[in-house]
């Protein structure tokens, strides 16, 4: 079973904007970047700091020294403790990718409100 | 010489005890050559620089002698000069005396350390360079089979050491370049990934060795007043030095590069390594181009050379096997005597720290995979 819980008027979350809100008991960031929706757990698996209060930043590779791969659409938000970065869509942390995940949880726009499905696993 | 010597070098400290601690074979990873005077180098040297030499009055660089001062300890032990004055070093037949043959070696890896860095004459830096390289070749790797050597560079410009690495690379004796630690800049910096290049191609190893006269001081924050100084922190130019081969990307630009770490030890490199990597995880948008771990990086691009090692004698030792637990990695030490330098190299206590598994790559396996020793 999941549930779903609507979290506020898409006028309450312009492009660029977050949402922190407090849901069935846990704390989960709410981003939208131009016109895609996320939603993690507010708490970061490294070492329990409140994630989503970080900065949400393009994704930044490069295949050799001096060469920038800059991507937008695939934003990062980066752990206001140590810097960690995680992938906004999946959870997905960047350093440490094989071991390393936040929560992630669907998120999408209805009736022009923001909602958030969550599971009823354990791990949600 | 007095005539009177105190009792040589204990088991605890003496790396020529390795042979009675360990029954298997040795590669001595770190062995020196040094050059009797400028005259020796004439016969390598062409007419016009030997007149060069002469209407100058030239004498050796003065680097080497600034980094190694010839009648410290540290410099050579005392039971290791020569009876009648000349430098320790500089005599093959007592190498073989002293080293090569008590430990019975399967090889050992031959660094001269001449101070070709410190000459600003580009031109002349090359033609010392060359004619330390023939002389390596002619008198000493010609003469004994075991000796495998380190092509010295004029270290000041990089086209000049590619165009010497390359004029020495085919006598497949030379099995690396020597690149003192002390450089103008960190040897991460991109106008060096040509000579990085250079050298994975052609199936060397950089060998990052104490010596080098940069034009700043042997301390990233200004000059110390004494030796003492510069030689109890050495560790600090060779910090700045992976640092920035890690920062810069080197290993991802140049990814065959293989780096042996000699004359420093081991025992401050894991806090560096971790510190490199926790920093990383956090900061790592500032060089997008270190895609994986520096920890892993480190692990597969470095060897270290044990000597000096940084370990106390008796119960205290077993420190020392946790701190190459902090390594994480049995692959990265390789025995090394330090001849002549009168550094404390206690390899017997080092063996009964380390795992099993581990003794024969430290005193010979390691250095044999990363010199593609036979």
């Amino acid at each position: 079973m999941s549930t779903r819980y609507v979290v506020a008027p898409v006028s309450e979350l312009p492009d660029g904007g977050r949402l922190i809100v407090n849901v069935a008991g846990r704390s989960i960031g709410v981003f939208r970047v131009g016109d895609d929706y996320y939603a993690l757990r507010n708490r970061c698996p490294h070492a329990g700091g409140e994630l989503c209060r970080g900065r949400v930043v393009g994704r930044l590779e490069s295949g050799r020294p001096g060469d920038y791969v800059h991507d937008l659409s695939r934003p990062l938000v980066a752990c206001p403790w140590h810097g960690w970065e995680f992938d906004l869509a999946t959870g997905q942390s960047y350093v440490d990718p094989a071991r390393l995940r936040v929560r992630a949880y669907p998120v999408a726009v209805e009736d022009d409100h923001v909602v958030l499905t969550l599971g009823s696993g354990r791990a949600d | 010489m007095s005539a009177t010597r105190a009792e040589p070098q204990t088991e605890l400290r003496d790396p020529i005890a390795a042979r009675a601690a360990w029954p298997g074979r040795i590669i001595d990873a770190d062995v020196h050559a040094v050059v009797l005077g400028l005259g020796a180098l004439a016969p390598y040297l062409s007419a016009q620089w030997r007149e060069f030499i002469d209407e100058r009055a030239l004498g050796d660089p003065f680097g080497a002698a600034v980094t190694y001062p010839p009648n410290l300890d540290t410099t050579a032990r005392e039971d290791w000069r020569p009876s009648d004055g000349r430098p320790a070093a500089s005599d093959l037949d007592l190498l073989r005396r002293h080293v090569l043959d008590p430990l019975a070696a399967d090889h050992a890896i031959l660094t001269c350390n001449y101070g070709v860095d410190s000459i600003r004459h580009p031109d002349f830096a090359v033609a010392l360079a060359s004619a330390v390289n023939d002389w390596l070749a002619a008198e000493w790797l010609d003469r004994d089979p075991r000796l495998r050597g380190m092509i010295v560079v004029p270290a000041r410009h990089p086209s000049q050491m590619i165009a010497e690495i390359r004029r020495v690379a085919a006598d497949r004796r030379f099995v690396g370049v020597l690149m003192p630690a002390r450089s103008d800049r960190p040897y991460g910096n991109r106008i060096y990934h040509p000579v990085l290049t250079e050298i994975a191609d052609r199936g060397l190893v950089m060998s990052l060795h104490w010596g080098g006269s940069s034009d700043g001081p042997p301390s990233p924050t200004g000059w110390p007043e004494w030796f003492v100084e510069e030689h109890a922190a050495e560790q600090q130019v060779y910090m700045a030095q992976i640092t920035s081969l890690i920062g810069e990307g080197v290993f991802q630009a140049v990814p065959d590069l293989r780096v042996a770490v000699g004359e420093i030890g081991f025992a401050w490199f894991p806090s560096l390594m971790w510190r490199l990597q926790k920093e990383w995880k956090g900061l790592r948008r500032d060089i997008p181009w270190v895609t994986r771990p520096p920890a892993d990086l480190l692990r597969e691009h470095l060897r270290f050379t044990i000597a000096p090692t940084d370990m106390p004698p008796g119960a205290a030792a077993a420190d020392m096997g946790e701190i190459i637990g902090w390594l994480g990695s049995e692959d990265m030490l390789m025995f090394a005597s330090d001849y002549p330098h009168g550094h404390d190299v206690p390899v017997t206590a080092l063996l009964d720290v380390i795992p099993e598994t581990m003794r024969p790559k430290l005193m010979s396996e390691t250095a044999r995979a990363l010199y593609r020793l036979g």
